[in-house]
């Protein structure tokens, strides 16, 4: 069964001004399109077809770099989409606060390691909140690979991530990819990422 | 002794319409400039501060090789648009591209593939080898041929930077209006 396009679940402007319509709208209508596109290609008639998204990537060293690339799109904008939410913002509570707490110190300590793996990686990829085993872990990936890849250097589940793509902010921040960060707290949907951490 | 920024040989207009002023202007005043900047930065005090560019980008890994190798990277790219139309190419160029291609529209459309499919950030590279052939390589981010002893002719910047303000995410227009600007009196020359 061949994979979609997620819809949204807000509208293309919903996140100004800290994400901008054109780029929510070039974003999910051609680049997310692109990869479930190319991702249904490259599954095609294969017995690929009737594997989740999520064991295609734990497998993913055994399958083509189209399907890595491809697999990896579909599944990190889908998240991406997810967290964020024109209601987003503040900080979490609870059980993920508290754990937050517990594996970066506080909720400041853990956002400036997360902005800076989101600033430091080069060229074109994602910064990630993992959680592996209990514990929670920053770590960053390039172009579409993510934490639940078999080949993933830190593996665990992304309960948070942030696309630093170039094209995730271009057209509104050009080469300024740290405001873009900056202005990525103000959307987060701390409720989804609960959800996420269980 | 710091590496400076080099100024743009023509005007931020002069690769309208396929690079619009905003592009250059964003991509040498700014990613050019952060990378000579960062590059200054991380030789200063160091065995890499006296030596020159592509001494660096070989001896080095990391943040300095990243930024040494952009530079230079970059300032090919700049440096290779102007007004030399195709009846500038060489001789000698011509026939290496038959020879290795077999006609220059089957070395562009080779290229132009390359580009086309790169998956996230690099360059795509027309290469001189040791033995005097031609061949087209992708490298991701920072990488160039020099560290692997091949000679540069041609490159196209397909980090989403050099193209997204003109053509978002329509990367094969910009591969096709890209040769309308290369100067190849200059491509001639660096054969
Ligand atoms: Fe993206
Ligand atoms: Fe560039």
């Amino acid at each position: 069964m061949a994979f979609e396009l997620p819809k949204l679940a807000y509208d293309y402007n919903a996140l100004e001004p800290y994400i901008d319509a054109q780029t929510m709208e070039i974003h999910h209508s051609k680049h997310h399109a692109g990869y479930t596109n190319n991702l249904n290609n490259a599954i095609k008639d294969s017995e690929l077809e009737n594997k989740s998204i999520e064991d295609l990537l734990g497998n993913i060293s055994n399958y083509s770099v189209a399907v890595r690339n491809n697999g990896g799109g579909f599944y990190n904008h889908k998240l991406f989409w997810d967290i964020m939410s024109p209601k987003g913002g503040g900080e979490p509570s609870g059980d993920l606060l508290n754990a937050i707490d517990k594996n970066f110190g506080s909720f400041v300590d853990f956002k400036n390691l997360f902005n800076k793996a989101a600033a430091t990686r080069f060229g074109s990829g994602w910064a990630w909140l993992v959680k592996q085993e209990g514990k929670l872990l920053i770590t960053s990936t390039p172009n579409q690979d993510n934490p639940l890849m078999d080949l993933a250097e830190v593996k665990g589940t992304p309960i948070l991530g942030l696309d630093v793509w170039e094209h995730a902010y271009y057209l509104k921040y050009q080469n300024k990819r740290p405001d873009y960060i900056e202005a990525f707290w103000n959307v987060i949907d701390w409720d989804q990422v609960a959800k996420r951490f269980g | 002794m710091a590496f400076e920024l080099p100024k743009l040989p023509y005007a931020y207009n002069a690769l309208e319409p396929a690079i619009s002023k905003h592009t250059l202007e964003f991509h040498h005043d700014k990613h050019h400039a952060a990378y000579v900047n960062n590059l200054n930065n991380l030789i200063i005090g160091t065995e890499f501060e006296n030596l020159d560019l592509v001494d660096i980008i070989l001896k080095t890994k990391g943040g300095i090789f990243n930024n040494a190798a952009q530079v230079w990277n970059h300032t090919f790219y700049f440096d290779q648009f102007g007004k030399n139309k195709i009846e500038k190419l060489s001789g000698p160029l011509l026939i290496a591209i038959h020879a290795s291609f077999g006609s220059f529209e089957e070395f562009k459309e080779k290229f132009s593939v390359a580009a086309k499919t790169l998956f996230g950030a690099g360059w795509i590279w027309l290469v001189k080898k040791p033995n005097g052939s031609l061949d087209i390589i992708q490298t991701t981010n920072a990488e160039n041929p020099l560290t692997e002893r091949l000679t540069p002719i041609l490159t196209c910047d397909v980090w989403e930077h050099a193209y997204y303000l003109d053509y978002q995410n329509k990367r094969p227009d910009y591969v096709g209006y890209f040769w309308s600007i290369i100067d190849w009196e200059v491509i001639s020359n660096r054969y």
